[in-house]
């Protein structure tokens, strides 16, 4: 009977937590703020569906084995469709780029988060987002009426061929060297700077020199981070169009010569895809399976610099 | 000749002194690892140098090229093949200046709702938000040229099948710059202390009261920096629109729902660049420095912007 009575006293309604309402408001909210997410995937999913149509039909006419193959002329008669030119012209690009761009973007990196003074970092990091967003058509203008004839001053007379063409290969490398610079210096320096401070210390008082603290400490621990920058470096090295276009040229050729002219992959999308190609032609089409090869490339890139920018923040944050 | 020294000098000196006879013994390092050091530091601070020079290279030349074009007429006049002494930019100023309008309208709402989603509603333990996550991540980094594709194959042509016409172009640049605005959006968001959420929960605001009164306007100088590194990107973006329809010389006004053409300023000074002669090249360099006046100034506001409103919690 006690029981019951204490069980009684404790009985009264218990306020109830739940909303008075149903909040439909609140619910209809949600679901249009998560319209908005799922509209990221839906750019993505277009963006395949858009290439794998005319992709699809453009290899029931071409064959994988001539598309995997040199010789790149699809508006010639007969055409012929052998991608590894304009990927060769895309690598090579690219590839210079890289060259120029990998030692001075880490220099950079180091002497931002290792040896420059807080003022001096507080002037060189705003010019380099300055250079991040210069718009490309105007680094490839300068790398067309400026890189172009500067190469070709200082080559070396008829070294692989000579350099007196109208466009170089790697003057448009120069200019995306340029352009990719700040990328690489800025995720790399924040790797870096991710880097605890007690490494640091802990090599200082064993007596190393800063030069080995960065070379040896700093530069292992904040690896993940630098590959990411240079693998995101080379997959926008990869996709720039407008200085490949202007400085590079639009003459597909199967070499990594630096003072060739080339055609890079967007390239010859930027310049085909303008004219008044007929919808459905093989060329169009082409058009459609050169952007696919360059979706997967960059895909792949930018993949697997995510999951290395994931790796460092998850060790050092 | 000296009699007195100041107290002050000497302590000076008694430090340096000091300092110098502890170097002397502890920072005993071997030679080579100290001319390393030096030689290695000089080489990165070359590097900087390398890449600052690139950029004064840059403008050096832009200006040099194009500073006999620059005037009034690059604003009033449309381009021309004939008079190149007095042509200009208008049409594709006219035609920027447009998209810019319908990319600022696009971006906004659907790049903060998004970035609230993700911040404040998305569950990451959840599959398909990680993948909405990857994804905008992955899409930052997609070649502006496929977006091109996108918008020929998607908005021009097929689905919505608007045509060449200039809010193509428009959904084309808000697609490309999106993630922009909702990476910066997440970011400005997240750096709006859970406490002030927490507060406002407590006095019993509903999930969305909270956001849209106290954590949107705490995050807006953020999302406005984002929106306007987001634009500043549209606006020097050259590639997509070849393919969705801004690649004839026009020489009128363009409209937005125009189909026989429209422009865009770096469409035109590309346009200007593919041509050898001298006069066409002056008016790509003068076209350039125009663009990055704007460009400049733009990322003036933000920057001001940031540190303007800028709350420290």
């Amino acid at each position: 009977m006690e029981a019951t009575s204490i069980g009684a006293g404790g009985g009264r309604q218990r306020p109830s937590l739940e909303a008075p309402s149903h909040r439909w408001g609140e619910k209809a909210i949600v679901g249009l703020l998560a319209l908005c997410g799922v509209l990221s995937v839906l750019t993505t999913t277009a963006i395949v569906v858009s290439l794998i149509g005319p992709t699809i039909s453009f290899f029931g006419e071409v064959s994988f084995k001539e598309f995997f193959s040199t010789g790149w002329f699809p508006t010639f008669e007969p055409p012929s469709f052998g991608v590894l030119d304009i990927v060769a012209g895309t690598i090579n690009v690219a590839l210079w780029g890289m060259v120029f761009a990998i030692p001075i973007g880490l220099g950079a990196a180091i002497y931002l988060s290792e040896y420059a003074s807080r003022r001096v970092r507080r002037v060189v990091k705003p010019i380099l987002e300055i250079l991040a967003g210069i718009p490309t058509v105007a680094i490839g203008f300068f790398a067309a009426s400026f890189l172009i004839p500067i190469v070709q001053d200082v080559w070396p007379g008829d070294f692989l061929g000579g350099a007196e063409k109208p466009f170089l290969a790697i003057a448009a490398g120069l200019g995306i060297g340029l352009m990719i610079v700040p990328i690489i210096a800025s995720i790399s320096e924040d790797a870096m700077t991710a880097v605890p401070s007690g490494l640091r210390e802990g090599a200082y008082a064993m007596g190393a020199t800063r030069a080995k603290v960065a070379v040896r400490v700093v530069f292992p621990a904040a690896l993940s981070g630098i590959v990411a920058s240079i693998v995101l470096a080379t997959s926008r090295a990869v996709g720039e169009t407008m200085i490949v276009v202007l400085a590079a040229g639009s003459s597909p050729d199967f070499t990594l010569n630096p003072v060739a002219a080339v055609q890079a992959i967007t390239a010859f999308i930027a310049t085909t895809a303008t004219g008044d190609i007929a919808q459905g032609s093989v060329t169009y089409e082409s058009v459609f399976a050169a952007g696919t090869v360059l979706f997967l490339m960059t895909l792949v890139m930018n993949v697997i610099s995510i999951r290395l920018v994931r790796k460092y923040r998850q060790v050092y944050e | 000749m000296e009699a007195y020294q100041p107290p002050t000098e000497r302590t000076r000196l008694a430090v340096a002194g000091a300092r110098a006879s502890v170097a002397a013994t502890l920072g005993n390092q071997p030679r080579g690892d100290v001319i390393r050091n030096n030689l290695f530091a000089g080489l990165l601070l070359l590097s900087v140098l390398i890449a600052l020079a690139g950029l004064v290279a840059l403008l050096a030349q832009a200006f040099a090229e194009g500073a006999s074009a620059l005037g009034p007429n690059l604003i009033t006049n449309p381009p021309s093949t004939i008079d190149t002494a007095n042509a200009g930019f208008r049409p594709a100023l006219i035609g920027s200046v447009m998209m810019i309008a319908f990319v600022i309208l696009l971006i906004v709402p659907l790049g903060v709702g998004a970035a609230v989603y993700l911040e404040e509603y998305a569950d990451r333990t959840r599959w398909w938000n990680r993948l909405i996550e990857l994804n905008i991540q992955n899409l930052a980094a997609v070649p502006s040229i496929i977006y091109g594709i996108l918008g020929l194959g998607f908005i021009v042509r097929g689905p919505l099948d608007l045509g060449f016409i200039l809010i193509a172009g428009a959904i084309t640049l808000a697609l490309l710059v999106l993630p922009v605005v909702i990476i910066a959006g997440r970011e400005a968001i997240r750096a709006v202390p859970p406490s002030i959420r927490e507060g406002s929960l407590a006095l019993g605001a509903t999930r969305w009261q909270t956001t849209r009164r106290q954590v949107l306007p705490a995050a807006i100088p953020g999302v406005a920096t984002g929106v306007i590194l987001a634009i500043s990107r549209a606006l020097g973006e050259t590639a997509p629109l070849l393919l969705v329809g801004a690649t004839v010389f026009v020489t009128f006004d363009p409209t937005p729902l125009g189909d026989n053409g429209y422009s865009a300023l770096p469409v035109q000074i590309f346009q200007y660049a593919t041509r050898p002669q001298a006069d066409f090249q002056t008016l790509a360099a003068a076209g350039i420095i125009l663009m990055l006046v704007v460009l400049l100034a733009m990322n003036s506001v933000a920057i001001w912007l940031r540190n303007r409103y800028e709350q420290r919690w």
